[in-house]
């Protein structure tokens, strides 16, 4: 298989494969969790916590308060940079814009390359500390298990394939961009099977938990 | 207790299992492990220790939902390559899942995708009794509060001695069984014991509130030991008990006391455990002090003169939802009353709650734990503090005794009976008494 072949894969049969392993994937993981199902809650209720869930969904992006916000500094200054880079990455820059146009058939505007760019390099750089403090942090080392390094690989090798792929860095463009392709591809396969799925099940969890704490009157 | 004599590591797993729900699947799910609930579990903050970070508390439930409920779980299973829950493990969990955890729920707060750790470590509890791995203290608190209706063994003599003597310094009358009366009127052991303070407070305001109220010879004991321990089953037992003496009684409001765990166990647990709801309305007496402020039935003259600070009983605020009560109250008299740095929904455990005061075995944590409310105490340097919680008052006296910190604890609803405004109906009273 020449570059051109390995490109035109990972462009078709490669992409549809993931794409499917992860849509059906993530319906199952949803079907997964919301089947189990839970019991109706007979105390009587300060509130029905519909409200309560949805603004919690809101309000956990940002710090509970002052003091949370200072002893856990680095967690939220580097979660901040890489989510908000990764999204900036992966819907803002201009070729994925065009890859999700020929999906979807409708496309968003895009900001320049440059500004990405930064992004990107923010990013990774993010997530290294994150890595690194995962391996040194007494918390992080002792909670991380084989999973937690290996979903950071998924998440970085599509950044910096990406990143040398974009500057021709290295190794022929072709081949390059195809190992990009390839990896996000993987990471989308892991996905639905992973801690990744976070990224969609947070808001059913973050949902229940102002959910439960507003029913009893309490604003979480 | 038949419910740990006959515990097994299976019956375990399957009281695990059958805890788990769509809620515990999302917040497992949900969890990238990035320790944020470590730095808000004052068990962490204080000792350091990396074991007591909340989600890992409940480590081995979450591998049960994982080898049970999920596709890769299930697979990995089938293959093998799943490490099964043994006994071994989970008598290794006990001190991380009793010792080390007051469900303050402090956690649940913080974690950003949501995750309601407490809750979870709760339901890990179910599962630990029924392997026969929850502590002694609590296994023996839990067997009297079912045998003789009080976890300290308090029975009905006792409350009579404390009934006759309260009537006796009030000069009002303390109405027991009383048909019809509005409120009924729960205690916990700790108060019977340690504060008679509470019962008189009670008397004094109700008699000012012009309110029937009544206590109940058959369910008078609030605390919840089951709730504690975390067995449903036991727990159950022991609102029943609350039921039935309010249903008996026809009240229209039980009153939980001044005490943190009782308040979840009846007025959020209880009708869950009971499978049905109730008849009556569950309040707190901080709630039912509010409502009387509010309508204007409890008057107050003078002021606490001293620099005083409330500390904020974990199952009230978070967990509860009294919040704001509390501080109405203490407006009313007291002009110094400060803030701690952090409070209401985000204060700072006692370190006790939880079932961790009636657990021998975490009485060195427990003392190490209180130094974060040590300083939070210091750094604001008042005078007197006060909470609306027996135990979290035990803990708060123990831990300022150790640090030689000469500062009074006290109860808020003493304190507002305390400055009751001596209308012409008590003045008489007090004349006949002397």
């Amino acid at each position: 298989m020449n570059s051109a072949e390995f490109l035109l894969w990972v462009r078709g049969p490669g992409l549809q494969i993931a794409t499917v392993i992860f849509l059906i994937g993530m319906v199952l993981k949803l079907l997964e969790i919301l089947l189990l199902g839970r019991k109706k809650n007979l105390a009587v209720l300060r509130s029905s916590g519909v409200v309560e869930g949805f603004r919690t969904i809101f309000t956990r992006s940002l710090p509970a308060d002052k003091n949370t916000m200072k002893r856990s500094m680095f967690t939220f200054v580097t979660g901040y940079i890489f989510h908000i880079g990764l999204f900036v990455v992966i819907f803002l820059l201009t070729p994925h814009i065009s890859l999700f146009k020929s999906v979807f058939g409708f496309s968003w505007p895009s900001l320049s390359t440059p500004v990405v760019d930064f992004f990107a390099v923010a990013t990774m750089v993010s997530l290294l500390a994150i890595l690194f403090r995962r391996l040194t942090h007494p918390v992080l080392k002792f909670l991380s298990r084989g999973e937690d390094y290996f979903v950071w690989v998924l998440t970085f090798v599509p950044l910096l394939t990406g990143y040398m792929s974009y500057h021709h860095l290295f190794f022929d463009y072709n081949w390059m961009l195809a190992t990009h392709i390839l990896s996000a591809e993987i990471m989308l396969i892991f996905f639905p099977f992973t801690k990744l799925t976070h990224a969609f099940t947070l808001f059913i969890s973050r949902w229940y938990s102002g959910s439960i704490a507003g029913q009893k009157g309490v604003k979480s | 207790m038949s419910e740990t004599s006959q515990a097994t590591l299976e019956r375990g797993v399957q009281a695990l299992k059958e805890q788990i729900d769509s809620t515990t699947a999302a917040f497992f799910s949900s969890c990238t492990h990035c320790g944020m609930c470590a730095d808000a579990c004052l068990f962490h903050t204080e000792t350091g220790c990396p074991t007591y970070t909340p989600i890992h508390k409940v480590e081995p439930m979450r591998r049960i939902w994982e080898q049970e409920y999920t596709l890769v779980g299930r697979l990995k299973k089938l293959l093998g390559l799943s490490k099964k829950v043994t006994d071994k493990e989970l008598e290794k969990w006990q001190s991380l899942v009793y010792n080390s955890c007051t469900l303050c729920g402090r956690c649940s707060m913080v974690c950003p995708v949501g995750i309601d750790i407490t809750g979870l470590i709760r339901k890990m509890r179910e599962g630990m009794v029924a392997s026969g791995h929850a502590p002694e203290g609590l296994i023996g608190a839990s067997e009297r509060a079912v045998e003789i209706g009080s976890p300290m063994g308090v029975r009905l003599p006792a409350l009579q001695a404390q009934i006759k003597h309260a009537e006796q310094d009030t000069g009002l009358a303390i109405p027991v069984d009383e048909q019809g009366a509005e409120y009924m009127v729960l205690l916990s052991s700790m108060e019977i014991i340690n504060y008679p303070e509470y019962l008189q407070a009670i008397a004094k305001i109700f008699k000012q509130a012009d309110k029937r109220w009544t206590l109940c010879s058959e369910a008078f004991e609030a605390t919840n030991t089951g709730i504690q321990i975390g067995s449903s089953d036991i727990a159950a037992e022991l609102v029943e008990r609350v039921v039935a003496g309010a249903e008996k009684l026809g009240v229209k409001t039980v009153i939980s006391p001044e005490c943190g765990h009782a308040y979840t166990a009846l007025r959020w647990e209880g009708p869950n455990l009971v499978g049905r709801e109730f008849t009556f309305k569950v309040q707190h007496i901080l709630e039912v002090l509010d409502e009387f402020r509010g309508q204007g039935l409890i008057k107050t003259e003078g002021v606490e003169e001293a620099k005083l600070t409330f500390h904020d009983p974990c199952q009230l605020v978070r967990r509860g939802g009294v919040v704001e009560q509390p501080r109405n109250l203490l407006n009313m008299i007291a002009p110094n009353f400060v803030e701690m740095d952090d409070h209401g929904t985000m204060n700072w455990c006692c370190g006790a709650g939880g079932g961790v005061s009636a657990n021998e075995e975490a009485d060195k944590v427990r003392i190490k734990a209180f130094d974060r409310k040590k300083h939070q105490i210091k750094d604001l340097g008042v005078d007197t503090l006060v909470t609306a919680c027996a135990n979290c008052r035990i803990q708060l006296e123990d831990g300022l005794e150790i640090h030689d910190m000469d500062i009074p604890v006290q109860g808020l609803t003493e304190m507002i009976a305390d400055h009751l405004l001596v209308s012409n109906v008590s003045k008489n009273i007090e004349e006949q008494a002397s």
